[in-house]
């Protein structure tokens, strides 16, 4: 069994793992509560992570590169501004466009810049976002006999960069200024009904770009973070699709501001399981029982479904219990040892199914604002 | 001492590229009354107003509020002038708060609560003023039409406006809440507040209105006393020519039942049920109207029976029964095929392909007939082309030029090129919704006549308004319909706006008698 030193550590892996969806996640929250659709945050991510590994790098200050990686973000915020607000252009077009912009042109400059195939050197003590301890945790670290308390404390609590604690404070800030605030009022009345704050007399291009703008520094924040702080260097396609998973978090919590802390941090247990627990091994019947329950959770919810949905979906079903009838078969034929090992590869992939699942509609039903993904016209 | 106007214009113009949409307007409305402005659609009177609450920028002209000479860039200034719009379609946050949605924009600072609870207060004192109740902390979505109104009205005196602009303020409301409203407008007047009412309803102008303008194509044709006006004579000053306001037609002849539906119900994608138990029955030779307020369930029988939402009950033409799932055999073609034909609410959405052009329109749904083929590939574009062109003669359409994409048409002359379709091809049955929505008085006059002569030639007509007037006028029994049921049955010629108002609000039969 997992002991509780394991499990916090694990905890521990999945709150620093889930920081950069976290912030990722609000910064899309402001945008989308905004009405402008922002899939690019995957490309302002990734643009942050490099300026600011990169910065980081030749100036030696880890200051500079957070700042500069948000600037970065900024001007790739003000770019999708410009093309969906100003210009009414089509913002999942516009936001496909900067994650390519960004996809790209960091690979290309780091290796003008560094010569080292596209990644910058390793950043030194100054340019890194240091652990920070709080006072009396580092005595009691990794000692298994230390109480749960103090085990809490040092294990879970202490010893995280700056940033991490930051994106956690952004969760009750963003919720503040989101349902305390004449701000935040705006904000959301101009997701749902822009016209009704154009007759009230404000700009909704006004209120827009304020709010992909601080969705630029959020990403700007988060992208720092994972090259100055969970890694030490920009490395190519780092962001690994967390902007996306951001996304699905963002639906996941329905555009709320603790939901979302709630939903990013699940998302963070899984990366954290995946990097922890190379090898799992689980009993043949727990397993079994497992992804017999996963099949009838599916048939149950298509039983009222469209014809399409059941035969798709009553298909997937079919082949999962098929799978658990195999494994308890050849356990009780062969007398194989009743320990199943999960291969790695599908541990990894749990975020992305994860993703996918949340995406497809499977928890609850979640309403975007209303005036989403529409560039605002006034009419007659 | 002479009072200054609350507000005036003085030689106002504005265009859209070639079109003159307001051309040296110039009025003055005295503080205190209620000026009603009249015109058709298009006549301009919604751009005048957009220029007056600082949507557009006249290319000339002058504005004066009390007196004084203001340029309104934005909405900001005409707020800070003391003018207040209620739009046609209301401008409110629908997941709001009634509270929220009247500070927005009108905070009192940074943060909400302090804002809040002072307008909460105001609200009251608002409220207790001009007998306008409504519960602060109810959410938009979950109250009715009627209410919404006055979160708008509240809106506009919550920011102090002394001018307040409703533009055609009853197109959604029953009768009793038109009613109402008209009360709070007086009750307003008396207060000294100044009121703008945009309509093209002759009848609330007649009503309400201390003095009226009436507006033809971009231009002020008259300013008058309401006193010293008439209907007849308001709608001359509109059209520009004689108009019939009444409908001219002889008792309905009805013989043999044409459309029978028995215990139809229906329950929509959400699980409302949108349809209760319907039974009615159209006979030929006669024009069953069906009155209620928008979202009581008419558009969804129109659907059904058109053939695109799927029901459950029975539903005969000419006594065979149809197959009401929307596969194949139940679809639109194969209702036409039987004889029916559909004249759908909404002819921009369901009725016309606005991109395409008017030729293509004319034909669909009877693309697939003999006669508009070559062979079993191609149509006979040219013949249909020449027989549109004729048709648009026929109906009036103008231009008749069967090559103008819809969307280029006023929406009288789309309404025409609908209908022209539809009764071209000598339907049994015809279904009509919202026939003369947004249409401007003479073309309503010409599609009046021409469903009242299908029903002389002996064919069955359901229509389907939210207009009473209409309803009235060419019905020859009258069903309404609330919340999904008919409510019950009425000679039009023995009853009034009242007692329909009634059942169109849900009062059931016993009490409204």
């Amino acid at each position: 069994m997992i002991d509780f030193l394991t499990l916090l550590q694990v905890l521990d892996s999945s709150l620093r793992l889930a920081t950069p969806l976290l912030l990722v996640c609000l910064a899309g929250l402001f945008s989308e509560r905004a009405g402008i659709f922002d899939i690019g945050l995957e490309g302002k991510l990734l643009a942050a992570a490099f300026v600011s590994a990169a910065f980081a790098a030749i100036t030696g200050s880890v200051w500079l590169g957070l700042l500069a990686g948000i600037l970065a973000s900024i001007m790739l915020s003000l770019l999708h501004g410009l093309a969906s607000i100003t210009l009414r252009g089509d913002q999942i077009i516009s936001g496909v466009a900067i994650n390519f912009l960004a996809a790209g042109l960091t690979v290309v400059v780091a290796q003008d810049l560094f010569g080292q195939g596209g990644r910058t050197p390793p950043l030194k003590s100054g340019g890194r976002f240091e652990p920070i301890n709080f006072p009396g945790a580092t005595s009691s670290k990794g000692i298994n006999d230390a109480g749960p308390l103090m085990q809490l404390y040092s294990e879970l609590f202490s010893g995280h960069s700056l940033l991490v604690y930051v994106a956690l404070l952004t969760v009750p800030l963003s919720w503040f200024i989101l349902y305390k605030t004449r701000y935040g009022l705006r904000l959301r009345a101009v997701g749902e009904n822009p016209a009704a704050v154009d007759t009230a007399g404000i700009s909704v291009v006004g209120l827009r770009y304020s709010a992909v703008i601080i969705g630029g520094v959020l990403c700007g924040i988060a992208g720092a973070y994972i090259a100055t702080s969970l890694q030490a260097n920009f490395t190519k396609d780092m962001s690994a699709g967390r902007g996306f998973i951001a996304l699905a978090a963002l639906i996941f919590a329905k555009w709320r501001p603790w939901y979302a802390l709630s939903a990013c941090l699940l998302f963070g247990f899984f990366f954290a399981v995946d990097t922890r627990f190379q090898n799992i091994l689980l009993p043949a019947w727990s397993l079994s029982g497992f992804l017999i329950l996963i099949a009838l959770g599916l048939l149950s919810y298509v039983w009222r479904k469209d014809y399409l949905d059941k035969v798709v979906l009553g298909g997937l079903a079919l082949g999962i219990s098929t799978i658990a009838i195999m494994i308890v078969f050849s356990v009780w034929n062969t007398g194989a040892s009743s320990q199943i090992k999960i291969p790695v590869v599908f541990i990894q992939s749990l975020p992305y199914v994860l993703t996918v699942v949340v995406l497809a509609g499977f928890v609850g039903k979640a309403i975007p604002p209303r005036a989403g993904g529409q560039p605002y016209v006034k009419e007659r | 001492m002479t009072k200054n106007p609350a507000i005036e214009l003085r030689q106002i113009s504005k265009s859209f590229g070639p079109v003159q949409a307001n051309k040296d307007i110039t009025i003055r409305v005295m503080p205190g009354t209620i000026h009603g402005i009249i015109g058709e659609n298009g006549a301009g009177k919604s751009t005048l107003m957009s220029i007056l609450y600082g949507f557009y920028k006249a290319d000339a002209g002058e504005i004066f509020v009390d007196g004084k000479k203001i340029s309104i860039p934005d909405s900001q200034a005409a707020i800070a002038a003391g003018i207040g719009m209620v739009f046609q379609h209301f401008k409110l946050v629908e997941n709001f708060s009634v509270l929220e949605n009247i500070i927005l924009g009108a905070e009192s600072g940074a943060l909400l609560s302090p804002s809040l609870s002072k307008a909460r207060a105001e609200l009251a004192a608002l409220a207790a003023e001009y007998e306008l109740n409504v519960d602060p902390d109810s959410i938009i979505e979950d109250i009715g039409v009627g209410m919404q109104q006055r979160v708008e009205i509240l809106k506009a005196l919550y920011r102090q406006a002394n001018i307040l602009i409703l533009d055609e303020p009853t197109g959604v409301l029953t009768p009793a809440e038109a009613d109402q409203l008209f009360r709070i407008l007086k009750r307003l007047r008396e207060e000294g507040k100044t009121i703008i009412l945009i309509t093209h309803k002759l009848r609330e102008i007649m009503d309400i209105t201390d003095t009226v303008s009436v507006m033809r194509q971009g231009e002020m044709t008259a300013t008058l006393r309401t006193d010293n006006t008439s209907p007849e004579d308001l709608a001359e000053l509109m059209v520009g020519r004689k108009v019939l306001l009444r409908v001219d037609k002889t008792p309905a002849k009805p013989t043999k039942p044409v459309l029978e539906i028995q215990n139809l119900s229906m329950v929509d994608d959400f699980g409302v049920q949108r349809l209760k138990n319907i039974n009615l029955t159209v006979k030929a030779g006669e024009i069953l109207g069906i009155a209620g307020v928008a979202g009581n369930g008419q558009s969804e029988l129109l659907q059904v029976l058109g053939g695109y939402s799927a029901a459950t009950g029975i539903i005969k033409l000419n006594g065979s029964e149809i197959d009401l799932s929307t596969s194949v055999s139940g679809d639109g073609q194969a209702r036409r095929a039987l004889g029916m034909a559909h004249v759908p609410e909404d002819r921009q959405r369901e009725g016309l392909i606005m991109d395409f052009m008017a030729w293509e329109n004319a034909v669909f749904g009877y693309h697939r007939e003999k006669s508009n083929q070559v062979n079993r590939f191609f149509m006979d574009n040219n013949a249909i082309r020449q027989e549109t062109e004729e048709k648009m003669k026929r109906f009036d359409v103008r231009p008749p030029n069967p090559k103008l994409t819809a969307k280029n048409f006023s929406g009288g002359n789309q309404q025409k090129i609908v209908l022209a379709r539809e009764i071209e091809r000598n339907p049994d049955l015809l279904l009509v919704g919202q026939p003369t929505r947004g249409v401007d008085i003479g073309a309503i006059e010409f599609i009046h006549q021409q469903i009242v002569a299908l029903r002389d030639q002996g064919k069955a007509i359901l229509l389907i308004s939210v207009e009473l007037d209409e309803i009235l006028s060419l019905s020859d029994r009258v069903l309404v319909m609330f919340d999904g049921a008919i409510m019950g049955e009425r000679n039009p010629a023995k009853t009034n706006e009242k007692e329909l108002g009634l059942l169109m609000a849900g009062v059931s039969e016993k009490a409204a008698q």
